[in-house]
């Protein structure tokens, strides 16, 4: 086990191509479970790749523990991998699929047999080690791809989205077991998604790349509740954040935002730190389980509208309900025994202090004392500022 | 009715279909057929019967005077065919591999340069070749001919196995670097173990080619040192003496055994090879 720090990594695969990864800073504990997120293309692979010296970096340095390996071949890193594809060893059975590193990395076959014993036991594949893995079933390969990980016992992990081959229910087995596994054995682990609900899951720490760049780093909470940008926003969260253009006007020397749903208007008065907000052209972020039903006693006290249900879409565990505010389409998530009829209508209420702000321009968030400010800061700025 | 409905009907299109395939079949063989006659014929029975007559009187002369003559010419073609097929089978599986596996900067223009050396005729290459041959000091000599052989087929046997191996993931590489096993590690521990049918696509390829080869043959190789296929030719046009039909004929039967020999068994693993990687399993 081993910390893993990337210091300003930068890759490009030739002078005028843009840039694959630009400036790439993170670091892990030891322990850690590290989740690299965004879109196809956003780079994460690549980044992946990189740490395991598959590719080389054209800047920067990969840390793992105390020692530079950014020059360093693979093997010579002591990294073990889990690919999309399983990449089992067609031809070699299941054991000598997990022997193969063990024996290259000349192993007294004693401690081989060992080995190999505890982590089919880790995995209850001991029944399967005989087979070839053509034989085995998606999640029986998925299995043994993780125990010829484990067995070599490395300073990092790296899966690379291990579990998108997997039909959606033994996805979700899996990936309670994968987090099972990581609670017992303390691995430092690097995993690459593009599915936000295993980044949000599975997490200690959450990169959410694009375009080559992180656009935040820090815990699955901060990005969830402090998304750095639009772009943070609209990618973690599913239904995704609802997104409200507006202009925010100054009544009675507050800010506020007027939300218009055709059958009611209501003001919705800002909470954060509103220097140079006014008359701005925004985007106004609010998630779909902020908006609830107006409640008798609570009423008074936040700010609610009345709305004309467009469709519904019942989930089981939630109804999500989708109303018009100001012309953008709006999800609610509403309890499941909450069953509107479309056309009906419904009074919503907000919590004006969950509401985040975006530049209409940039999609940076906007409303935080200093922009520079580290995400931890963030949530205490905005419960200041609610008083 | 029942019978009736799971038996087809013997219908006019299918009476037609069997009788063209019957033809067909008759035709490939009869070229056969009359060589297999003739060679166990005397040489009377050939002068009195016609082709296709059954010999009067079996006999195997026409075999052991044939074996006899090209003997040592057919021992001269194992000598050439072997190595050859060996050699630029074993090259082409490793350039395969680095054209796959392990791209560099420009493999992609090399193996399309490469690939001409599958289009090119073999007369254009004659002069040159011979040229090279005499500074290397290998002309008139089985090796020679191994030589050239190997240089001739290795653009044949890199594409095969290029394009076997780009089917193979690359994952499996990346794996295996990761678990510490190098370059030749990787090729004989992983990728040499999935390469059967391909080898055996190569094998018979280079088998057939080589064997059968004649104009390399009688250009780079003279007297002792001639292959099979050159001693055939220079004994049935020989213009001394009688036509000995049952020889001739029983020469090229032995001429063209070994390959047929091949082809009937590892033939299922070309028909497998050619098609491998053309479904994903």
């Amino acid at each position: 086990m081993a910390t893993l720090e990337l210091r300003n990594v930068n890759k490009t695969y030739g002078a005028g191509l843009p840039d694959t990864l630009k400036n790439i800073e993170l670091s892990i504990k030891e322990g850690e479970f590290l989740i690299l997120v965004g879109p196809s293309g956003c780079g994460k692979s690549t980044l992946m790749n990189c740490i395991a010296g598959l590719e080389n970096i054209t800047g920067g340095a990969i840390m793992i523990g105390d020692q530079d390996v950014s020059g360093m071949s693979p093997k010579d890193r002591d990294i073990a991998m889990v690919f999309q594809s399983y990449a089992l060893y067609p031809t070699m059975s299941v054991r000598e699929n997990i022997e193969f590193g063990l024996k290259i990395r000349k192993m007294p076959q004693a401690d081989i047999d060992a080995e190999v014993a505890r982590v089919a036991k880790l995995l209850q594949i001991e029944h399967l080690l005989n087979r070839k893995p053509g034989q085995l079933s998606g999640g029986q390969q998925q299995r043994v791809a993780m125990g010829r990980a484990l067995a070599r016992r490395p300073k990092i992990y790296l899966f690379d989205e291990p579990l998108s081959n997997l039909d959606a229910k033994l996805r979700v087995e899996m990936r309670t077991e994968m987090k099972l596994m990581h609670q017992r054995l303390k691995t430092t682990t690097v995993y690459v998604t593009h599915d936000q609900i295993e980044a949000m899951t599975l997490g200690d720490k959450v990169a959410v790349m694009k375009d080559g760049i992180i656009q935040q780093f820090g815990t699955p909470k901060q990005i969830y509740n402090d998304p750095a940008n639009l772009f943070v926003a609209s990618f973690i969260g599913s239904p995704p954040m609802n997104f409200i253009p507006l202009r925010l006007q100054r009544k009675d020397g507050r800010l506020v935002a007027l939300l218009d749903s055709g059958q009611a208007r209501c003001e919705l008065p800002m909470s954060m730190n509103d220097a140079g907000l006014e008359d701005r052209e925004v985007i106004l972020g609010l998630r779909p389980e902020q908006i609830v039903l107006a409640s008798g006693d609570a009423a008074g006290l936040l700010p609610t509208i009345r709305a004309e249900v467009q469709v519904t879409e019942p989930t089981g565990p939630d109804t999500l309900v989708f109303v018009t505010l100001n012309e953008s389409k709006v999800c609610c998530r509403l309890a499941p025994d909450i069953a509107p009829a479309v056309g009906e209508t419904l009074t919503l209420q907000f919590d004006p202090a969950k509401v985040l702000l975006f530049d209409a321009k940039t999609g940076e968030r906007l409303g935080v004392l200093a922009p520079s400010q580290s995400v931890e800061n963030m949530g205490n700025v905005t419960r200041l500022n609610r008083n | 009715m029942t019978s009736l409905a799971n038996k087809p009907a013997l219908s006019l299109s299918r009476v037609a279909i069997y009788a063209v395939l019957i033809i067909a079949v008759l035709l490939y063989l009869v070229p056969l057929v009359v060589m297999l006659l003739t060679s166990f014929k005397s040489p009377e029975d050939i002068g009195s019967g016609n082709l296709l007559s059954w010999p009067t009187e079996v006999t195997a002369i026409g075999w052991i005077k044939a074996w006899a003559t090209v003997k040592g010419y057919f021992w001269n073609s194992f000598l050439i065919t072997v190595p050859a097929v060996l050699i630029s089978t074993t090259i082409g599986a490793l350039n395969g591999y680095v054209l796959s596996m392990w791209r560099f900067r420009g493999s992609q223009l090399f193996f399309g340069l490469l690939l001409f050396g599958c289009f090119l005729p073999f007369q254009t290459v004659l002069l040159p070749a011979s040229f090279t041959l005499g500074k290397m000091g290998l002309a008139n000599t089985t090796t020679g001919l191994v030589f050239i052989h190997v240089v001739y087929g290795l653009a044949f046997t890199t594409l095969f196995f290029r394009n076997y191996y780009v089917s193979i993931p690359e994952a499996l590489v990346k794996a295996a670097r990761l678990d510490g096993a190098g370059f030749f590690t990787i090729f004989r521990r992983i990728i040499l173990p999935m390469s059967t049918p391909i080898i055996m696509v190569c094998l018979i390829w280079q088998f057939t080619q080589i064997w059968n080869d004649f104009l390399f043959g009688v250009v780079f190789s003279s007297g002792d040192s001639q292959p099979i296929t050159v001693a055939l030719n220079n004994l049935v046009n020989t213009s001394t003496g009688a036509k000995e039909y049952n020889v001739d004929m029983a020469a090229a039967m032995i001429a063209g055994l070994p390959t047929l020999l091949v082809y009937v068994v590892a033939g299922k693993y070309f028909v497998r090879g050619l098609t491998a990687g053309a479904v994903k399993g």
